[in-house]
């Protein structure tokens, strides 16, 4: 199982009608489905994951989230999710009021820009980071807005959103001391779980 | 025979005929004393008689979607997808498709004898709605003995067929497909739909819906009606790929007798329809199709309609697709999620417009193959 999906499953109620966009290969609302009874709904553009969906029996919309989300009514879901994806839609800012408009509460996963490797291999080599958590070139990457825990703080806070909960791992999903100690610097991957501005 | 049946094919079948013999009761009040329903059947209905799969027919569609007859070379109208390891697999389903209610290929229709008066209801038969579709292919299900389908599934027409057999016996069906469907029609459909209607009508052959009674058939009527119908069914793009501005004859120089080859394929489509189907049956399809509105018995909420569906819900559209684009089945898609229905939807890219919905492109076969076998299992088709 994909290490992300048992620390997301944790923070989801049973029963609850979830939204999952970017839901790729559908593995989260299938699992979320068996372990938590929710009612899930998932969206994805990539032809190869949406058949996957339909192989694991998870209901898989295709829509184009940089289209916009104005389909989905406000208060329409409990809780919406995503993962790793934030980082690559056109307007990550825009992206975060409709979760909170169409859900109560939403989970964020996104990779960290100043892990200490990314900020080593920028400083040393002089050229974009290449990382476990970051593998992609700059050319070809999905994610045009990268951005670092400490970035995403500062939106949180000007957004003056709820933090119900955050974490911080590393590249291999744990969560050490020494990484809750220095997250921007030692983490790889934040989990946000978030409600509505205060 | 058997060398001109490819191994994918359901292989040679032979048309059945349904009777009933009692009043049907129609939506607009009239009933019909008797009806017939022509209907052909593919694969094995299971001990549990879970694997049953109806197919419902767009609106020039008929009961013959797969194999071949004995006296005819012409496949089925979706034997693309429906065989042996096909998308709707008949070593998995047992499939039934018929001619719906006013149908013009054996099932009752304007062309049968009305007992009451000895001849052709011609214009007399009376209308028949989506509904009385569903409610005749209920009746169906009952004389073969299927209590549940493990899906419903149509295209265009067909999938508003599904989309009504959920909402009206959702205790009946596990899944129901949706392919290139509306829930209704725009006014831009019921327009293209009463232009048709008016060729057929202004035909001096149509006789008021009486050209039965002197053998006769506004052939013209039914021709411009398809060709109209047809180019609907297209796409720009898709008609300029396939005739561009290439001349069939004459000669553009000297202006002289021109004629494009994309007038000469619509002839072609147009009078070839005009021999076969009745025109009484192509003034009640349209009708049908323009009165569809399964949300206006729920306050015109189809979220509320939806809601009494219990199906699980496929959903595919077409890219190019403008008679049925694919904004109608987003909201369909987005009134089902709201219901809180199982909902997969797919929207797929192909220059084929309408039309792509009895072809077999590559993504959308790929699509309704999977979502298939997920309802083999979720019906536990076996044996």
């Amino acid at each position: 199982m994909r290490p992300d999906i048992a620390i997301i499953a944790d923070l989801v109620t049973p029963g609850a009608r979830v939204l999952d966009l970017g839901c790729g290969d559908g593995e989260l609302l299938a699992h979320l489905k068996r372990t938590k009874g929710v009612n899930g709904y998932g969206l994805e553009i990539d032809a190869e994951m949406i058949t996957s969906c339909i192989n694991v029996g998870v209901n898989v919309i295709e829509q184009d989230l940089d289209q916009g989300l104005a389909n989905f009514p406000t208060d329409s879901f409990d809780l919406v999710v995503m993962t790793d994806t934030l980082q690559s839609v056109k307007r990550p800012d825009v992206m975060l009021d409709e979760m909170l408009r169409i859900g109560r509460e939403c989970i964020v996963t996104f990779p960290n820009f100043a892990h200490w490797r990314c900020r080593l291999y920028l400083a040393a080599r002089g050229k974009m980071p290449i990382a476990k958590h970051l593998p992609h070139r700059w050319y070809d990457t999905p994610n045009i807005h990268l951005c670092t825990f400490a970035d995403f703080e500062a939106l949180c806070a000007e957004k003056r959103l709820t933090v119900i909960e955050r974490f911080v791992v590393d590249s291999e999903f744990a969560n050490r001391p020494i990484v809750s100690r220095f997250p921007n610097l030692m983490g790889t991957t934040a989990f946000y779980h978030l409600g509505r501005p205060r | 025979m058997s060398d001109r049946i490819p191994a994918d094919s359901v292989g040679v079948v032979t048309p059945q005929q349904q009777i009933f013999d009692e009043p049907v009761k129609l939506l607009c009040g009239r009933t019909l004393p008797r009806i017939e329903l022509m209907y052909e059947t593919y694969g094995r209905l299971n001990a549990a008689r879970s694997n049953a799969v109806l197919i419902c027919h767009a609106l020039s569609g008929h009961h013959h979607a797969a194999g071949l007859h004995a006296a005819d070379d012409r496949p089925g109208w979706w034997d693309s997808a429906i065989g042996p390891g096909k998308p709707i697999d008949t070593n998995l389903f047992y499939v039934v498709s018929l001619n719906n209610l006013g149908g013009c290929h054996g099932s009752t229709g304007p062309r049968s004898i009305n007992p009451e008066t000895g001849r052709a209801f011609g214009p007399d038969f009376p209308m028949v709605t989506v509904r009385d579709w569903v409610a005749t292919q209920a009746m169906l299900a009952d004389a073969l003995g299927i209590d549940r389908w493990a899906a419903v599934i149509g295209g265009s027409l067909g999938g508003m067929q599904a989309m009504q057999w959920s909402i009206d016996y959702p205790q009946r069906v596990a899944h129901a497909v949706l392919i290139a469907a509306a829930s209704r029609l725009s006014a831009q459909n019921i327009a293209f739909n009463e232009i048709a209607r008016q060729a057929i009508v202004s035909d001096p052959d149509f006789d008021g819906g009486r050209y039965l009674d002197a053998a006769h058939n506004p052939a013209r009527g039914l021709m411009v009606a398809r060709m109209i119908g047809h180019v609907t069914y297209l796409s720009d793009d898709g008609l300029r790929d396939k005739f561009g501005r290439e001349i069939k004859s004459g000669d553009l120089a000297t202006a002289s007798d021109v004629q494009f080859q994309v007038e000469s394929y619509l002839h072609h489509q147009g009078r070839s329809f005009s021999q076969y189907f009745d025109a009484n049956t192509y003034l009640l399809m349209t009708r049908a199709l323009d009165q569809f509105d399964p949300a206006r018995d729920f306050g015109d909420d189809l979220v509320a309609a939806l809601r009494t569906a219990q199906s699980d819900f496929l959903v595919i559209a077409f890219t190019s697709d403008w008679r049925f684009s694919p904004s109608r089945s987003k909201e369909i898609v987005d009134a089902l999620i709201a219901a809180r229905r199982n909902v997969v939807s797919a929207v797929v890219d192909t220059p084929h417009g309408h039309d792509a919905f009895l072809l077999p492109v590559p993504r959308y076969f790929k699509i309704l193959r999977s979502y298939m076998l997920h309802v083999a299992a979720r019906t536990a088709v076996h044996g």
